[in-house]
């Protein structure tokens, strides 16, 4: 069809289309369409009353871009960088730019060491992480996890068995670097009493 | 306060949280009454957005009760019922005064290539998000809107996000009458997309996912064409066959960096983090659409490099057109059209759930069990 100059009839037409979906071209017009122009400068549209916003408080060194030419007059407050992970999440921001793919390596590298921190963090505490509760897998057995998957042709099937792995290998890996350190601790000191 | 908190890749919990004090003279506490999970809430919960930190709480679609406010807000009073925009904007900036409030440049110190985003990673601003009882809500002057009365509180909730951005990437397809639209992905954007379609005038509208039960609502909910892509060895040929070979006009990923169809591309970003994105959905789309047609990209990425194919993109000529959607801006439009009748959002909502049992719905939502669409967090609720 495209061999040609036409363009091939493959629409029902506009009559009945309006008749079978409701509302069907109620935004035709692209005046109508409020994305449209994509920019519109308009300051008053927002309900701003100022020119640039009072400055909220910095309680500690923010971290940020070093694109930015200082830090914003609002920021989010959520979880100040700590331990390895925050060294390594304030190195990112302070050495490389958005545009540099190590500043965001860095920054996932960080992710995975928190977690790792956090998890032994937490068993210090009175709330210890329990990968069963956290990772809502009881819900398999509740809310049909076999039936949602057996006989139906869903393509995330072929990779369900990597889901495990990902959630369950760091722990198997801590748990073996544990027993790995007390079995060493125990060998010196076989040695030393010897 | 009871709040949802990340424990890393694949983990959430229920924590006693501190109540959000005001930082600013323009902000407001809100005490949230309804959230949702939003499919990109999905690339947290899975450890693929740089910079997401074990404590955040997420959740960037909510509706509450304003609590409390700061010493300069003059539009919002405690008791007020309102529905919160995802972006976290100043509506001063460059970029807010020319109505672009999802990219604003007042709001997010740790970058400038995204705007803020309640609940998203310190790459979008590191604010707490509203999956809890309370939620700090910056600008509440310039982003909150009080929830118009007829307005249910669900199709409100609705319109923080899921509504606003699916209408929005159907605007940025640039629609003409009787165009053919193909959109990928049948979760809440994309069923929302579908349906704006029509509103655009689209000629068809073809809805592509590899989940029988979202299918199905795209059928019921979008009157739109379904495509189990799972069904064909090659879902780019059947579009070509079914559009004589021309392709579509227009087509709308909204999908974004956790696409199935290509076990490489899936296991090497979703999995092992080597991509920003797994780029399956949008090269479709590159593939699918016709010579000088349209993308238009809702789906969410991370910012790490992606293997798109920008050789076939460019050698087609084609447009693309994305953006994080300004929420609000869609917001006036959006209620004529639920008035009328047209859109009913809630229509998608297959679950309601306590927040004390905000694990198993992570879970629900992401192993896509219990034919989920769309999960609701009610905080009230035990």
């Amino acid at each position: 069809m495209p061999y040609r100059a036409e363009k091939p009839k493959l629409a029902p037409s506009s009559d009945e289309l309006r008749a079978r979906v409701p509302g069907w071209g109620a935004d035709l017009d692209p005046k109508d369409r409020p994305a449209v122009p994509r920019e519109r400068f308009d300051p008053g549209a927002s309900g701003a009353h100022w020119d640039f916003p009072d400055r909220q408080e910095e309680k500690w060194p923010r971290e940020r871009s070093l694109e930015h030419e200082f830090l914003t007059p609002v920021f989010g407050t959520s979880t100040p960088p700590k331990g390895l992970s925050g060294v390594m999440r304030k190195y990112s921001y302070a050495r490389y730019s958005e545009g540099r793919a190590a500043h965001w390596l860095i920054l996932l590298a960080a992710d995975r060491v928190d977690a790792i921190e956090s998890h032994l963090r937490s068993f210090l505490s009175l709330h210890p992480d329990n990968p069963v509760t956290e990772t809502g897998i009881r819900s398999e057995l509740t809310h049909h996890g076999i039936s949602s998957r057996i006989g139906k042709k869903r393509a995330d099937l072929s990779h369900l068995w990597i889901d495990p792995i990902i959630v369950a290998g760091p722990w198997v890996i801590a748990g073996w670097v544990v027993l790995s350190a007390l079995r060493a601790r125990g060998d010196s000191r076989h040695l030393i009493s010897r | 306060m009871r709040a949802m908190v990340y424990r890393g890749p694949y983990k959430v919990r229920v924590e006693e949280k501190d109540v959000p004090p005001i930082e600013h003279p323009n902000d407001a506490i809100i005490r949230v009454t309804l959230a949702a999970i939003c499919g990109s809430d999905l690339h947290l919960y899975h450890g693929m957005m740089p910079d997401t930190r074990v404590g955040m709480t997420f959740g960037h679609e909510f509706i509450g009760v304003v609590e409390q406010v700061g010493s300069s807000v003059q539009n919002l009073t405690r008791g007020d019922r309102v529905m919160v925009p995802f972006n976290v904007y100043c509506g001063s900036c460059f970029y807010c005064a020319r109505g672009l409030y999802s990219n604003c440049h007042n709001v997010n110190p740790n970058a400038t290539a995204v705007g803020g985003i309640y609940g998203y990673s310190h790459t979008c601003g590191g604010y707490d998000g509203g999956q809890s009882e309370y939620v700090r809500v910056p600008f509440a002057d310039v982003g909150p809107s009080v929830i118009p009365e007829w307005l249910d509180e669900e199709d409100a909730l609705l319109c923080t996000d899921a509504l606003a951005t699916g209408y929005f990437g159907a605007q940025l397809g640039d629609i003409a009458e009787g165009d053919t639209v193909v959109v990928f992905g049948a979760g809440p954007v994309g069923l929302f997309a579908a349906k704006s379609s029509w509103l655009m005038g689209a000629g068809r509208v073809i809805v592509i996912d590899h989940l029988e039960y979202r299918l199905e609502m795209a059928r019921a909910f979008a009157h739109a064409e379904t495509y189990n892509f799972a069904e064909y060895d090659d879902i780019v040929v059947e579009l070509k066959k079914s559009t004589g070979f021309l392709g579509a006009d227009v087509a709308i990923d909204a999908v974004g960096a956790e696409a199935d169809g290509n076990f490489i591309q899936h296991v090497t970003s979703a999995k092992f983090k080597l991509q920003g994105g797994s780029p399956v959905a949008l090269n479709w789309a590159i593939d699918t659409v016709r010579k000088g047609g349209t993308i238009s990209v809702m789906g969410a990425y991370g910012p790490v490099f992606s293997a798109v194919k920008f050789g076939d993109a460019v050698n087609k000529g084609l447009t693309l057109r994305m953006n994080q959607c300004p929420a609000k801006r869609q917001w006036p439009r959006l209620f004529e059209h639920i008035r009328a009748g047209y859109l009913k959002p809630s229509d998608i909502v297959t679950h309601r759930i306590p927040l004390e049992h905000i694990a198993e719905g992570y879970h629900i939502f992401s192993a896509k069990l219990d034919d989920c669409i769309k999960p609701l967090i009610v905080p009230s609720a035990r």
